[in-house]
């Protein structure tokens, strides 16, 4: 095959605004519908887009979202321009969350976004810098032959 | 019956039709399009939840239920009606249900079984599968077929979760056709088991054979035709005899949140009204919501009270339930009254999934026509105004790369722009 054939989609995640968040991850899992992707791999891409933008609205006023789809795998790549992690093996763990007590009280700040990210996607880096910002990179594999198994 | 599940239990009137877009907006599956003026049911899509019935200005669609004739066939030797719960909200000053009962046996049938009752052996069978611990929680209540068609169509992921109990009313129907037959005599066959149903998901659903391997009823009729034959014949009833056997639990699960309320838990949800659905749907999708043990959607507001082919106003007919309720016991029935096993009320064989959200069999191909409707949706407007007849700019972009429509049908770019 000469070019793999390769779906990229593009979102920008509005900060502070909880009724459009989801957004993206609703049209993610839209378009893996549409291919016909494994109901288990759509739930997984839709996890981790959804705490994602989740993430990026509670902490970064919002940010970008890119998306890649080949028949091999799902690449995701969050970038916003927020505060940074101060301390990303705290951030990983379970329960810790940094989020505001207005945010918890609507439900949020569970402390369950980026352990859920990681558990759900087969690859996750996370790149971040306080005070620049934070990107983070997600890998799902759709072919269960390829490297790398969910945790 | 035959099983069939092609069954269409919506259909246009095209001479009604004034090919507005109401129906076309507020059709939760993008099942319609409007073509050359007139609406256009895809029914591969179609959940028969009756959404397009209800927005309808000018009435052009229409629910297909059978005609009360039906129960003259020379086939039938003893008829039996099968009220739904919501039956009983349709009508004023009905203290006593019994007379609702009476009035069905005046109009041509020749006993009545409670669907309320079928309702109440499936509450108790659901209880004790809880028990079981065999069932993914958090359990989506399958008592409302167009959420397991919406389930079945758009969110295959949630399928585990579905409760695997049959309808109340395939309960109630095999149960009464067994009775009668022990009653009377005669061969299974000859008696007519008649739903008197609340809405077109239901009708499809008896067809269809929705969790059973064969149909469980001879006809469905509707509720707004019974209501009109129902009310003279109401009105020369004197004293009702005691005929009712149902109890608070079947009565409740007219209206939202009563079969969740039946099942005795703290953790469980009850949303109402399409949108509502899909709301919840998704969160489920999104992995939320796992703290709850059940979960109850109907498509309708209200619940089955604001069934399409009902009379009342679901709010009036669900309050009108709530009069009713204080006459009667908790619950009148249980699976110990009957022989029956737990194996009696669950699914006999499972619905399947439907994969017409799926663009092609082939990923490439199907890679292939999803990068020309993304290409396509970036030139549209993003008004989902409806005017090309389409619900959305994007299911215009998918009808334009699969051929079905022309990019000039959006009356909203500029065609030269494109050059």
């Amino acid at each position: 095959m000469s070019e793999q054939t390769r779906i990229s989609l593009e979102f920008d995640v509005e900060g502070d605004n909880f009724v459009s968040a989801g957004k993206a991850s609703e049209a993610v899992k839209g378009n893996l519908k549409m291919l016909g992707l494994p109901p288990t791999i759509i739930r997984r891409a839709a996890i981790v887009m959804y705490e994602g933008e989740i993430n990026m609205v509670i902490h970064a006023k919002g940010g970008k979202a890119y998306v890649d789809i080949t028949d091999k795998d799902i690449s995701i790549t969050l970038k916003d321009e927020g505060p940074g992690i101060e301390n990303i093996e705290l951030a990983m763990q379970e329960g810790y969350s940094t989020a505001p007590d207005a945010i918890r009280a609507l439900g949020f700040g569970a402390g369950m976004g980026l352990p859920n990210m990681k558990k759900y996607s087969d690859n996750m880096e996370i790149e971040s810098e306080v005070g620049k910002g934070t990107t983070v990179r997600m890998k799902i594999n759709i072919q269960p032959d390829s490297e790398g198994q969910q945790q | 019956m035959q099983k069939n599940d092609q069954i269409h239990t919506v259909k246009l009137d095209k001479d009604k039709c004034m090919g507005c877009v109401s129906c076309m907006k507020r059709c939760p599956t993008e099942a319609i399009r409007v073509r050359n003026g007139k609406a256009r049911i895809h029914y591969e899509r179609c959940i028969s939840c009756g959404e397009c019935v209800r927005v309808c200005p000018h009435q052009a669609k229409k629910v297909i239920y059978d005609d009360f004739s039906i129960i003259e066939d020379p086939r039938f030797k003893y008829k039996i009606a099968l009220p739904a719960p919501s039956l009983y909200g349709q009508f004023e000053n009905l203290d006593n249900l019994n007379y609702l009962i009476e009035g069905l046996l005046k109009i041509g049938f020749d006993d009545v079984y409670e669907v309320a009752r079928g309702a109440e052996l499936v509450s108790e069978a659901t209880r004790t599968l809880f028990d079981s611990g065999k069932l993914k929680k958090p359990v989506i209540s399958t008592a409302c077929p167009a959420v397991v068609q919406l389930i079945l169509l758009r969110f295959h992921d949630l399928k585990d979760n579905l409760l695997p109990v049959q309808a109340p009313v395939d309960i109630s129907a095999k149960l009464a056709r067994e009775e009668a037959a022990k009653k009377t005599g005669l061969k299974p066959e000859e008696i007519g088991i008649f739903f008197i149903s609340p809405c077109p998901a239901k009708i499809h659903a008896l067809h269809s054979g929705l969790g059973v391997s064969k149909p469980t009823v001879d006809g469905v009729l509707s509720a707004s035709d019974i209501y009109f034959r129902l009310l003279p014949a109401m009105k020369q009833v004197e004293e009702p005899r005691d005929l009712s056997q149902i109890g608070i639990f079947g009565l409740s699960w007219a209206a939202s949140g009563g079969e969740a309320a039946t099942l005795l838990k703290n953790k469980y949800l009850a949303a109402d009204g399409m949108e509502n659905v899909l709301n919840i749907l998704k969160e489920l999708e999104n992995g939320k919501l796992n703290d709850l043990e059940f979960i109850e959607l109907n498509a309708c507001i209200g619940g089955c009270v604001g069934g399409v082919l009902n009379i009342e106003n679901p709010f009036v007919a669900r309050a009108k339930l709530q009069t009713r309720r204080k006459y009667l016991p908790v619950t009148k029935n249980s699976i110990s009254q009957t022989d029956k096993n737990l194996d009696y009320f669950v699914w006999e064989c499972e619905p399947d999934v439907t994969n017409v959200m799926q663009l092609d069999e082939d990923i490439n191909v199907a890679m292939a026509l999803l990068e020309r409707i993304n290409k396509i949706e970036k030139i549209l407007p993003m008004l989902d105004c409806g005017c090309c007849g389409a619900p959305s700019c994007r299911a215009f972009a998918e009808d334009v790369a699969l051929g079905e429509a022309k990019i000039t049908d959006c009356h909203r770019i500029n065609v030269e722009d494109l050059l």
